[in-house]
C-alpha cells in the first residue's frame, strides 16, 4: 500500500470513485453491454441454439423486410404506443389533479389507485381474459346479454382484441402514473396559485398557464417510461391470447411476442436477434428523444 | 465449548469420509424431464425399481414447467450442463442428432431389427444410420371423449360412429339460452387444442387427401379434400351451430366443467378427466369418415441418452435407458400416467385392449399416423390462422386453405433448405 500514501489527496479520491465504479461498470459490461453486442452479432448469424452458429450476412434483416407478419406486428406495436400513452396520461392526469384537491381519506384513495400497478401483470391479464369471455363464462357478456344486449366480440375480433388488451394494461400503469402526477402537483410553489388568486385568474387559465408548464418535466418523463412500457408490451398480449398467441390473425401481436415467438418457438436465435435490434433502435430512438426535450436551455 | 467444537469436527471428518468413499463405487446419473405430476410419479416408480435392481446407480429426476423445458434443454445440453438421459419431443430428436448431443444406442444393446420388430412402426422415425437415437416409453393417439351423463340427458344410447352421426349427436347435445348464445356446445373445438392434428391427419384424409408428401416436407392438402375438411370443421359452428370456437376458453375445460357434450382429445388428458369430481365420461374410438377411413394422429415423448454421459455414466445412462422402455415399465407408465405402451407386446394386450378407457386410443394407434413437425406451434398457428379468417373474416375454406399451405410450405422450406 505504499504507492497508496504517496498519492495527493484528489488522487485518492479518483481512486476511491473509481473502485466504487467498478462494480456499476463491471455489472453493465458483463449484464448489459455484452450481451447486447452478443445480439447484434447474433442478428448477422442462423442458430437454432443447438449446433454451431453460421454466418448469414444481412439476410435476416432483408427476411424481416420482406415479412408481412413483421410489418403488421410493427405497426401493432405503434397502435399500442399511439393509443396508450396518450390515454392512459390524460385519465391519470385527470385523477391526479382531482385526487390532489381531496382531503378526505387521501392515502387511502391514493392507495387503491396505486394497488393495480402492484399487482402481477400475469394475474391480472388472466382474470381480464376471463371477463372478456363469451357467455356463458364471461363477466362482461354476461351482463350484457342479461340486460338483453347481443354479446361483444372483445377478444374474438381483428379489431377489438387490441384495445380489449390495451385496456387492462392503460388501467394497469395508471396508479403508477397519478403517484408521480401527484409529485408533481405538490411540488409546484403555492405562491403561484397565490398570486394567481389574487389577480382573479379563473381555473382554466390557472390549470393551462401554471400548472401544465410546471409539470412539463414530469410529463415528459411520464412520456417517455409509459411508451418505453407500451413499446415493450408482452405480459398483457402473451397472457390474454395463450390460446392464439398475438391472435386472431396477429392483430394483437407485438414487436416482443414475434421475437418470443421466433426464438422459442421456432428456434430461429438470428432472426430473432434481428427483430430485436430493431425493437433496441427504436427504443434508443424514443429516449434520444427524451434527452433532446429535456436538455437544460 | 471446545468439546462442542471437537464433536462437531469429527462428524464432519467422518461424513465426508463416508461420502467420498460411497462415491467412488456408485454412480449418479440425472434425468430430465417436464412437470407433469403423473409423469413425474411413473418415473419415481421407476427410479425406486431400478436403484432396487442397481443398488450401485443412483439417479436424480429433474422437472420443469413445459413451458420452459424445451428452452432450458437446448440451453443446457450443448453447455454440459444438462442430463445423462433426457426425456425429448420426437419432433425435436432431428435438431439434436444434427448438433451431435445425443449419443446413438449402441447396436448390441438395442438391435434395430428387434426395435423395429417390436415396437409400434411409427418409432421407426428414430432410427438414423442403421442406428437407433432413442425410445419412447409410451405413445399417445386421440379418441372421443363423451359426457355419458349428457348423453343420458339428451336420449342418445352411444357416441357417433361416422361424421355424419357426430354432427346428428352433437346437434342434439346443444344448448342455447333465450337469445340464442350457445351455454352448452356439442362437440368442443378449437385448432389450439388437438383439432389440429385432427384436421392435418384425420380429417383430410377421410376427405379423401393426403396433408402432405412421404416425408413431410411438402404439404398437399391444398386441394378439394383439404377444402372439404375445412369446410366441414368450420360447418360445425357456421352451419350446425353445434360448437363455438373458444367456447369457455379452452376446450378441455369446457368439457371437464360438464358444458360440453363430445371433446377430441389425447390419451394423455385421462389423468386430469379421472381427477374431476362429478364428471362421468366415456371414450369412443374417433368417427370414420364418409367413406368407411379411420385415421388417428400418434405422437410421443423419447428417451435420449446425451452425449454428456461418457464411461461409467453412459453405461448407467443405457442401463436406464433400457429398464424404462421395458415392457413392465410401459405398463407401469400406462397405469400411472395412462399413456399407450409403444410396444404391440404391452400395449395390444387382451386387458388393455377391452379397457373401456385405453381401448379405443389403442385401437387408434393401429392406424394412426405421425406428422413430422419442423416447427410445431407455427405449423399450428397456420390451421389457427385458416379457421379464424373463415371464422372472422369469412373466407372460404378453399382460399383459407390455399393460404394455410403456403405459409406452411414456407415454414417448411425455411427448415429443410
Amino acid at each position: 500500500m505504499n504507492w497508496y500514501r504517496k498519492l495527493s489527496i484528489k488522487q485518492k479520491q479518483v481512486v476511491w470513485a473509481w473502485s466504487f465504479l467498478a462494480i456499476p461498470v463491471l455489472f453493465y459490461t458483463v449484464i448489459r453491454f455484452y450481451p447486447t453486442f452478443g445480439a447484434i452479432v447474433l442478428s448477422f448469424q442462423n442458430w437454432n441454439l443447438l449446433g454451431a452458429k453460421t454466418w448469414a450476412g444481412l439476410e435476416n434483416y432483408q427476411r424481416l423486410v420482406a415479412d408481412p407478419v413483421f410489418w403488421k406486428v410493427f405497426s401493432n406495436t405503434f397502435i399500442y404506443l399511439l393509443l396508450g400513452t396518450p390515454i392512459s396520461l390524460v385519465i391519470s392526469f385527470v385523477i391526479a389533479y382531482h385526487l390532489d384537491k381531496v382531503n378526505f381519506l387521501h392515502a387511502t384513495i391514493r392507495a387503491m389507485y396505486f394497488l393495480p400497478f402492484m399487482t402481477s401483470a400475469v394475474a391480472m391479464a388472466w382474470l381480464w381474459r376471463w371477463f372478456y369471455q363469451p357467455v356463458p363464462i364471461g363477466l362482461f357478456n354476461n351482463i350484457l346479454s342479461s340486460l338483453g344486449i347481443s354479446q361483444f366480440p372483445f377478444l374474438n375480433s381483428t379489431f377489438w382484441a387490441l384495445p380489449s388488451v390495451l385496456a387492462p394494461a392503460v388501467w394497469a400503469g395508471l396508479g403508477f402514473q397519478i403517484i408521480i402526477f401527484m409529485a408533481g402537483l405538490r411540488s409546484i410553489p403555492q405562491s403561484y396559485y397565490e398570486a394567481a388568486q389574487i389577480d382573479g385568474v379563473g381555473p382554466w387559465t390557472i390549470l393551462r398557464e401554471i400548472t401544465l408548464p410546471l409539470l412539463k418535466p414530469t410529463i415528459v418523463f411520464l412520456v417517455v417510461f409509459s411508451s418505453i412500457g407500451f413499446l415493450r408490451i408482452f405480459d398483457q398480449v402473451f397472457n390474454m391470447t395463450t390460446n392464439d398467441p398475438g391472435g386472431p390473425l396477429n392483430s394483437t401481436k407485438p414487436l416482443v411476442l414475434m421475437i418470443y415467438d421466433t426464438a422459442f418457438n421456432a428456434f430461429n436465435m438470428g432472426y430473432a436477434a434481428a427483430q430485436t435490434v430493431v425493437l433496441f433502435t427504436i427504443l434508443l430512438i424514443v429516449s434520444l428523444l427524451q434527452l433532446y426535450v429535456m436538455r437544460e436551455r | 465449548m471446545k468439546s462442542w467444537k471437537n464433536t462437531l469436527m469429527g462428524i464432519t471428518a467422518g461424513a465426508t469420509i463416508a461420502l467420498s468413499a460411497g462415491a467412488s463405487q456408485a454412480v449418479e446419473i440425472e434425468y430430465w424431464q417436464y412437470f407433469f405430476e403423473a409423469r413425474v410419479n411413473a418415473i419415481d416408480t421407476l427410479i425406486e425399481k431400478f436403484e432396487a435392481e442397481n443398488p450401485d446407480i443412483t439417479v436424480n429426476q429433474t422437472t420443469f414447467p413445459y413451458a420452459d423445458y424445451r428452452t432450458k434443454v437446448a440451453a443446457a445440453i450443448p453447455a454440459g450442463e444438462g442430463p445423462d438421459v433426457v426425456q425429448l419431443f420426437y419432433g425435436w430428436l432431428n435438431d439434436y442428432v444434427e448438433a451431435e448431443l445425443i449419443s446413438p444406442l449402441p447396436v448390441d444393446a438395442f438391435p434395430p431389427e428387434q426395435i423395429r420388430a417390436e415396437f409400434f412402426p411409427m418409432v421407426q422415425a428414430m432410427e438414423k444410420d442403421g442406428q437407433y437415437m432413442a425410445l419412447p416409453t409410451a405413445v399417445r393417439s386421440l379418441a372421443l371423449f363423451y359426457n355419458t351423463r349428457l348423453f343420458e340427458e339428451a336420449g342418445i344410447d352411444g357416441p357417433p360412429k361416422t361424421l355424419d352421426e357426430l354432427i346428428e349427436t352433437a346437434a342434439a347435445l346443444t344448448k342455447t339460452d333465450a337469445a340464442g348464445n350457445i351455454t352448452q356446445v356439442g362437440i368442443t373445438t378449437g385448432m389450439n387444442a388437438q383439432d389440429h392434428h385432427w384436421v392435418r391427419e384425420v380429417l383430410i384424409r377421410q376427405f379423401g387427401g393426403d396433408p402432405y408428401t412421404g416425408d413431410y416436407q411438402t404439404v398437399t392438402y391444398n386441394d378439394d379434400a383439404g377444402a372439404a375438411a375445412l369446410q366441414w370443421y368450420s360447418d360445425l359452428q357456421n352451419k350446425h351451430g353445434v360448437t363455438q370456437a373458444g367456447f369457455m376458453d379452452e376446450p378441455q375445460a369446457a368439457f371437464k366443467a360438464g358444458r360440453a357434450g363430445m371433446h377430441i382429445d389425447g390419451s394423455f388428458r385421462i389423468g386430469a378427466l379421472n381427477k374431476t369430481r362429478g364428471l362421468k365420461w366415456g371414450v369412443a374410438e374417433l368417427p370414420a369418415g364418409p367413406d368407411g377411413t379411420q385415421s388417428n394422429y400418434s405422437s410421443y415423448w423419447v428417451n435420449a441418452v446425451t452425449t454428456k454421459a461418457e464411461g461409467e455414466k453412459e453405461a448407467a445412462a443405457l442401463k436406464f435407458l433400457a429398464f424404462i422402455t421395458s415392457d413392465e415399465a410401459m405398463q407401469i407408465w400406462l397405469d400411472t400416467v395412462g399413456e399407450l405402451p409403444a410396444k404391440p407386446s404391452a400395449g395390444l394386450t387382451d386387458a388393455n385392449r377391452a379397457d373401456p378407457v385405453f381401448g379405443p386410443f389403442i385401437s387408434g394407434l393401429a392406424y394412426a399416423k405421425t406428422t413430422i413437425f419442423a416447427n410445431e406451434s407455427g405449423q399450428r398457428q397456420v390451421l389457427m390462422d385458416a379457421m379464424q379468417r373463415i371464422l372472422l373474416e369469412g373466407e372460404t375454406p378453399e382460399n383459407a386453405i390455399g393460404i394455410a399451405a403456403a405459409e406452411e410450405q414456407a415454414i417448411l422450406d425455411g427448415y429443410y433448405k
